[in-house]
């Protein structure tokens, strides 16, 4: 059965479309020839809802992010974005996806235009349609003035910001974030956090953010703790911490995963 | 598709993947501008042959008449097309190097998770690498012509079709061996095993019967070098002719480079995948 919903914001949707995961990853394992990195990963990452996926250092995050962005073959278990299995129908899946690497990923040497033109053509989109998205995309961010700089010439904040936009650029309904605030200040780290939750809130995106900060976890997010590739624990924040039978998040999660957690960058 | 998704546009048209390909060859043609020094260095390079070595080995070269040329002709002309092959060798190896940088640096990933299909992305880079390859072997032409190197006005445009050709196949080369390379460091091995013997192992530089003379097993690898038929298909469509053994291999060796490629950055079958870390 398919639910028919028109592109725009999920919070417009039909109740029936909004009650389907916008990622579910089932029993998903994955090794790099002996080095197990992901062992039968389950998790649910539902619609118009701020989750974060917590783990420490190679708890396995950046490998679930290549997975769902299908950099690799999911070669046990599955995952569906909005439905799509991202193996057999790749294209449909990674339509609806914005992604935001760990990694820089921005074209240094030309433009921040240029970049998002680029960008915008790799999905479909035409020129005059992209140039205006992108004029919208960076006035949201406040780098209107900054069209025309070279990327290089940025600071790492507004880099960010820029593939945050850049992400959106497509009007993906899901959007992925591997650790997007490491190595920023903190004055960049709560702009860019304030601006995600924002995202979630009046556009309703869903957003699934990878990091090992507690402190950009809210009590009402949705939360998955991974550790050594594998789920720990799942659900709203208060659930999960009261599994643990810890205070707080910060306690369930060392009390899960034996590690210190850190609460800045 | 799966038992319940959300609808809306799916696929897309004809129209959407000429607008990816055009930005593809935008960014390449961009990279391209803001590396000034890379024309200018895929340029000064065959120049040097042109200008330097063919003034000394006119004198010590003897080149027959050889079809396809129904003359004598001096050693710049029939040096000519082994560098305009030479250009486009060390640009697909170029941009090889660019894909490896592009991995290392992350910008890979975004060509990567794009919707399209990655046949068609890999196949997109390749034809923008080959515009910018066909670009700098006119640039060096040009110089040529202003040198004294006499090519038919016809040459001029046959010429265009075998370009394209032995550009692709030298691209799906450099683009194949690229994911073979892990860091950007192995790139130097990539010089010394494959541009080096590559292009002195072939017809650019001397006529095969030549080689033969002097060495047979030196001749045979020269045979077996596919670099050698993208020499000899541009030096006879030079000429507004066909080699049609050329023609016929460097066709199939581009299948097969553009297959493997894409068989290579395949997230299923890819050895990227296979390797994990800094990967795609």
């Amino acid at each position: 059965m398919s639910v028919d919903v028109a592109d725009g914001p999920v919070a417009s949707a039909p109740e029936a479309a909004s009650l389907l995961p916008a990622i579910a990853v089932r029993d998903v394992s994955h090794a790099y020839g002996p080095r197990v990195a992901l062992s039968h990963v389950s998790l649910t990452v539902p619609q118009s809802r701020f989750t974060a996926l917590l783990g420490l250092n190679g708890a396995g995050k950046t490998t679930l992010f290549a997975l769902i962005t299908r950099l690799y073959d999911t070669r046990e278990g599955s995952i569906d974005v909005l439905g799509y299995r991202v193996s057999r129908e790749p294209g449909e899946a990674l339509r609806r996806l914005g992604v935001v690497f760990q990694a820089r990923t921005l074209d240094l040497d030309i433009s921040v235009m240029d970049n998002l033109l680029y960008h915008a053509a790799l999905h479909g989109i035409g020129r005059r349609e992209a140039r205006r998205r992108a004029e919208a995309a960076l006035a949201d961010i406040d780098l209107g003035d900054r069209a025309r700089d070279q990327v290089r010439k940025l600071s790492g904040g507004q880099m960010r910001r820029v593939e945050i936009a850049r992400a959106l650029l497509h009007e993906p309904r899901v959007l992925v974030l591997d650790e997007p605030t490491v190595g920023l200040d903190v004055a960049s780290k709560t702009a860019i956090v304030r601006h995600v939750r924002a995202l979630v809130r009046d556009r309703g995106v869903a957003v699934l953010w990878a990091t090992h900060l507690l402190d950009e976890v809210a009590p009402d997010d949705t939360v998955v703790v991974l550790h050594r590739g594998q789920v720990l624990a799942a659900g709203e924040v208060a659930e999960v911490v009261a599994a643990s039978g810890a205070a707080d998040i910060r306690g369930a999660f060392i009390e899960m995963t034996g590690g210190a957690a850190e609460s800045q960058g | 598709m799966s038992a319940t998704t959300i609808a809306g546009s799916r696929g897309f048209t004809i129209g959407q993947y000429v607008i990816c390909l055009r930005g593809i060859a935008w960014r390449e043609a961009l990279r391209f501008l803001h590396q000034r020094e890379r024309f200018v260095s895929a340029l000064v390079r065959p120049l040097v042959w042109l200008f330097i070595f063919a003034a000394g080995f006119r004198q010590i070269l003897g080149v027959s008449i050889i079809p396809p040329y129904q003359t004598y002709v001096l050693y710049e002309v029939y040096v000519t097309p082994g560098l305009m092959a030479m250009i486009q060798l060390f640009n697909g190896m170029q941009s090889s190097l660019s894909m490896v940088y592009d991995r290392e640096m992350g910008n890979m990933r975004m060509l990567l998770v794009s919707p399209f299909p990655r046949w068609f992305l890999l196949l997109s880079k390749l034809f923008a690498s080959t515009a910018v390859s066909i670009l700098q072997v006119y640039a060096y032409l040009v110089i040529a012509w202003l040198w004294g190197v006499d090519v038919p006005a016809a040459g001029w445009i046959t010429v265009l079709p075998a370009l394209a050709l032995s550009g692709m196949m030298l691209g799906a080369l450099g683009m194949l061996l690229s994911s073979m390379i892990r860091q950007l460091e192995n790139f130097a091995g990539v010089m010394n095993f494959v541009i080096f013997p590559m292009f002195f192992a072939s017809s650019a530089l001397y006529p095969l019967w030549l080689v033969q003379q002097s060495s047979p097993f030196v001749y045979t690898i020269c045979r077996l070098n596919p670099f050698t038929y993208a020499v000899e298909l541009t030096r006879f469509a030079l000429y507004a002719e066909v080699d049609w053994m050329s023609l016929g291999i460097v066709a199939a060796m581009t299948v097969l480079f553009t297959a493997g490629a894409i068989l290579a950055y395949d997230p299923a079958r890819g050895l990227i995948a296979r390797r994990g870390g800094g990967g795609a």
